[in-house]
């Protein structure tokens, strides 16, 4: 099964501050070391929100705001797709990797696949 | 936390981070029997401690820490006892640590790549390698390895112990190969992944056509393997030759379980994700250059069909032409087989006969059901009913597998009917 292992931004992220060399070190190695572990299929981050926009619909009224967003511990920073045998194990896997990337929030979801829809 | 959850969290613990516990007492120990206890001791240990005071923020950084202690006591232990009995200068013990301090802080790569060439050593069968392989290094239970592989849990135990006693009576101690005998080695590793995705994937036995539990531990073990050794061409093949291969097991099972064949398969059901990590691992090995090795062309043949968004849409003239390069590095009768079935589709059912019917007279083909079911296909397309239907029946009765049986004794039955 696999899970979406997102993690949120923190005000540093946000404000576009680079992680030190150091974080970035950590952050290579993990991403190395999850894809040692053989569950890492794919994964993302993204940009500050100022180089984004948000489309918000409402009574069917399409809305679009570019960023930033003031909220920025509510946005998503970055995702990956793990193959795992059970959330348990995916949970494991997010917790190592909130230790090292500094966020304050990882939400680990499963992903909806073919055999769910039967 | 009560007993039970802990137990869970433990478990999980032990299918994450068991492997690199492992490998990393493997390397400091040298034995896979010792380095095996000393995990489970760390294990234990956990249990225990984590019974009063809960589990730690990072577990896993505990469990490496306590398993290096484990190891250092061991060794000490171990060195002692060797300087009483050949009273060699008290300096050997710090000696040890030196050495140990360069390791443990060495390279997690090391550890996993040594682990993989001792449980995948060549000494031993490929089913021994195979169990033992899926219980050090993807971190089943023995329980867990037996499931998968359909088997009674006494038996894999049994092969599991015999594998390690196999080990050691050979002296067999943890190492990395110099980088020519690191290629000699990949080459037994990788006929490990592929002997356990295949048992997966095309299960040879039993009435599950598909074995999802075993191929996804093959496509962990691919990954890890391709993680280890980066720029290794055919590893890369292998991972890609497999996920694209996995990327269909959607599409392979109708709703009653029948096998459902690649040309009649609702493609919409076939797995994107693989798809784009095997044809990006394609692209790696073309970057990468050199010529491509046999699993790299089986990938590029996987590909041309994960290419076609209809069945109608597959370069069949590629195919047969990779097929054709394959045959050259790589002959044996299963892949001239394929070449004659992909021959047949590019250019058609006669050139493909040309191609299949002398393998009739290869001795190791004589039990093989793929042959007859090929060749019946042939010759029904040809029109000729009548040869189809013997060839039909006479796969049935070859195959171990229930469904594939139903499968031609249903197309003998058409045949019969004349169409």
């Amino acid at each position: 099964m696999r899970y979406m292992v997102m993690h949120y931004q923190t005000q540093d992220m946000e404000d576009g501050v680079r992680p030190s060399p150091e974080q970035q070190a950590a952050i290579g190695q993990h991403m190395q070391e999850a894809a040692m572990s053989g569950v890492l299929l794919t994964g993302e981050g993204v940009h500050p929100s100022s180089q984004g926009a948000r489309v918000e619909v409402e009574a069917g009224k399409v809305r679009v705001i570019d960023g930033p967003f003031a909220e920025a511990k509510e946005l998503i920073a970055g995702f990956a797709i793990l193959e795992v045998d059970s959330l348990a194990e995916a949970v494991e896997h997010a917790r190592k990797f909130a230790l090292l990337v500094g966020t304050e929030r990882v939400d680990v979801r499963r992903v909806i696949e073919l055999e769910d829809l039967q | 936390m009560d007993a039970a959850q802990l137990d869970q969290v433990v478990a999980t613990l032990w299918r994450v981070e068991s492997p690199r516990v492992i490998a990393r007492l493997a390397r400091l120990v040298g034995d896979l029997d010792t380095a095996e206890e000393l995990a489970q001791d760390t294990f234990l240990a956990a249990i225990e401690k984590w019974r009063t005071e809960g589990v730690p923020d990072n577990p896993g950084a505990w469990l490496n820490r306590t398993a290096k202690f484990l190891a250092i006591d061991r060794l000490r232990r171990r060195d002692s006892r060797r300087s009483k009995y050949q009273q060699v200068a008290a300096t050997a013990p710090e000696t040890v640590e030196h050495d140990l301090d360069e390791i443990v802080d060495g390279d997690l790569a090391d550890d996993l790549l040594g682990l993989i060439f001792m449980s995948c050593h060549p000494i031993l069968s490929p089913d021994a390698r195979s169990a033992l392989t899926l219980k050090l290094v993807c971190g089943l239970t023995t329980t867990e390895v037996a499931r998968a592989f359909l088997a009674p849990e006494a038996t894999i135990a049994q092969r599991i112990v015999r594998a390690k006693r196999t080990l050691a009576a050979a002296n067999i101690r943890f190492e990395l190969p110099d980088p020519s005998g690191r290629r000699a080695r990949l080459d037994a590793v990788r006929e490990v992944v592929y002997l356990v995705f295949n048992e997966g994937h095309a299960a040879s036995s039993g009435d599950q056509w598909v074995r999802r539990d075993l191929a996804a531990e093959a496509l962990r073990l691919g990954r890890m393997l391709a993680s280890l050794t980066p720029d290794d061409t055919e590893t890369l093949g292998l991972l890609a030759l497999i996920e694209l291969q996995a990327s269909r097991i959607n599409a392979r099972t109708g709703p009653d379980g029948q096998p459902v064949l690649l040309r009649d398969q609702d493609r919409t059901r076939w797995d994107r994700l693989l798809i784009r990590r095997g044809l990006d691992n394609l692209d790696r090995i073309q970057a990468l250059g050199g010529s491509p090795g046999p699993y790299a062309l089986q990938a590029a043949i996987a590909a041309c069909h994960a290419r076609a968004t209809t069945a109608e849409d597959t370069d069949w003239a590629r195919i047969a032409a990779l097929y054709d390069g394959l045959a050259q590095i790589n002959p044996s009768p299963v892949v001239e087989l394929n070449r004659g079935v992909a021959t047949a589709e590019a250019f058609g059912p006669q050139a493909g006969l040309d191609l299949v019917l002398p393998l009739f007279e290869h001795p190791g083909m004589g039990e093989y059901p793929l042959l007859p079911a090929v060749a019946g296909d042939l010759w029904c397309r040809l029109g000729d009913h009548a040869q189809a239907r013997e060839l039909f029946l006479r796969a049935a009765s070859l195959t171990q597998n229930t469904q594939d049986r139903s499968v031609m004794q249903q197309r003998a039955a058409t045949c019969a009917a004349g169409h």
